[in-house]
């Protein structure tokens, strides 16, 4: 038994190293994401190779950049959804969007965007709230291939019930069919949605402040870095929100346990959305 | 029941316990029973739907003092203290002891997935850790127990005889060497005997 406790330490000491090697060959620094996610998704991406322990895919990753390529793949592989928890859009609409309508423009950011659909979700929701021609929506991620995907706004057409779903409970105004016309298997969204949005490449961990907004929306990233990468990004956040700025974070995420949570006011407890003190 | 396990003075530092279909009323069973001042952490995954569940809290409220919590992302893991993974979320243990959530794709088509909690939790807790499958219809699990029989911790099981769905406990069975086929009375009192000071 004693020996197999070891494997673990070793192992653990192999995922270490390996991060170490991504971020000195690649500049990828996943050193500080949470490291039980992290090891798992490393495990699943040995499990699917030919190699038998972590410190091989340590050499095949620093010889081989297409291999490193499919583990960044891997690495980012996630899910998302329109209107993902219904209750928070809701909120937006009631309580969150009717201040910011006295502002002459409103910009956003979307951080850690994914495939868009959280972005063009807020796009629907600021058009029929009458706000979206005078919004600025900056829509970033660290995933060059999935900021693509996010820019063409195709989705299989099997998504559709659940977010039409998702839509009604969020209090949506319009026929969701409204918003996208199908093609194949595929549904293709509004063009109009998109007008407002500039998808761009950003790394929340290596990179800085890019211009003042009156709202960051950051769901469901934060989960995925350990408590200091946390401190890291509350920081990013606050210097990057104008007074009075909105926070919103996913379900589960908080800056309660943070060193910054004396930067953000609570606005909207359940909702986790915040307010820049 | 056979307490020959239990006469080492061996002592645990966690419980982890993975229940599916029936598990509501599974956990019900066996929480109920447990003293009010116990001195390690309990955590949970409960398949159960995506919605948020403020009743459900309260469904447990009533039967036991501990705080139940269905934790933040990076909350500390506190003795005493029962924690359920929340809905739509895997939840994992840090080397640190905080827990971890993440909307990483399903695994054995459920998230939170008890696979995810127990594999992490295994790593941390080593010999120190009690894994519990309770009823369910699927197969989640079983790998979880396989790295917590690896790495020394005792492995417990619902005797799918008298389980609501008893797939699940029967392929831990199938899958590992388990420790203890229980019902859900005995369950009930080996934890309390394994989480007194
Ligand atoms: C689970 S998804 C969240 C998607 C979307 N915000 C939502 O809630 O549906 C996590 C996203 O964070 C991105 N991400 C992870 N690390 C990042 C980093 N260092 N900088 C920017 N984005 C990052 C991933 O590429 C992925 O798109």
């Amino acid at each position: 038994m004693g020996c197999r406790v070891g494997n673990v330490e070793n192992e653990n000491i192999e995922i270490e190293l390996l991060l170490k090697a991504i971020y000195m060959k690649y500049g990828y620094d996943f050193r500080n994401y949470s490291r039980a996610s992290v090891k798992r998704r490393i495990k699943e991406v040995l499990g699917k190779s030919d190699l038998e322990t972590i410190s091989e895919v340590q050499h095949k990753i620093l010889n081989d950049r297409v291999f490193f390529s499919v583990m960044l793949r891997h690495m980012s592989i996630n899910v998302t959804e329109m209107f993902r928890d219904p209750s928070y859009y809701r909120i937006l609409r009631e309580k969150i969007l009717p201040e910011l309508s006295c502002l002459p423009y409103i910009k956003r950011w979307h951080a850690g965007c994914y495939s868009g659909e959280e972005v063009y979700s807020m796009a629907i929701l600021l058009k029929e709230e009458g706000l979206y021609y005078k919004t600025m929506i900056y829509a970033t991620d660290f995933d060059k291939e999935i900021l693509e995907k996010a820019k063409r706004a195709i989705f299989p057409v099997e998504n559709l019930k659940s977010y039409t779903n998702n839509y009604k409970k969020a209090g949506g105004l319009e026929s969701f069919a409204d918003y996208y016309f199908c093609k194949y298997e595929y549904a293709l969204l509004d063009k109009s949605l998109k007008e407002n949005i500039l998808f761009s490449n950003h790394n929340l961990v290596t990179d800085g402040v890019f211009c003042e907004v009156d709202m960051i929306i950051c769901r469901n990233v934060l989960i995925y870095f350990n408590r200091d990468l946390q401190n890291q990004v509350f920081k990013l956040f606050s210097d990057s929100l104008c007074k009075n700025g909105f926070l919103c974070l996913g379900s589960k995420e908080t800056v309660r346990l943070s060193i910054h949570s004396k930067d953000f006011k609570d606005l909207v407890k359940e909702e986790k959305i915040y307010r820049k003190a | 029941m056979n307490h020959a396990f239990l006469e080492t003075d061996k002592t645990y530092d966690a419980i982890v316990i993975g229940a599916s279909a029936g598990g509501l009323d599974a956990l019900r069973v066996i929480l109920n029973q447990l003293p009010g001042d116990f001195v390690i952490p309990i955590l949970i995954v409960l398949h159960r739907g995506k919605e948020k569940t403020l009743f459900f809290k309260r469904y447990f409220v009533d039967f036991c003092s501990s705080d139940i919590i269905e934790p933040e992302d990076k909350e500390a893991v506190k003795a005493g203290c029962i924690y359920f993974a929340p809905p739509d979320y895997h939840m994992m243990v840090e080397m640190d002891k905080t827990l971890s959530l993440s909307v990483d794709p399903p695994v054995n088509w459920s998230r939170p997935s008890i696979d995810v909690l127990f594999e992490s939790a295994a790593e941390v807790y080593k010999e120190k850790l009690v894994g519990v499958i309770l009823t369910g219809a699927n197969k989640d699990g079983s790998v979880g127990f396989e790295k917590i029989k690896r790495l020394g911790g005792l492995l417990v099981v619902q005797d799918p005889a008298t389980a609501t769905a008893s797939k699940m406990p029967r392929v831990a069975i199938e899958a590992v060497a388990v420790d203890c086929i229980l019902t859900l009375h005995d369950i009930g009192v080996l934890l309390s005997g394994l989480i007194k000071s």
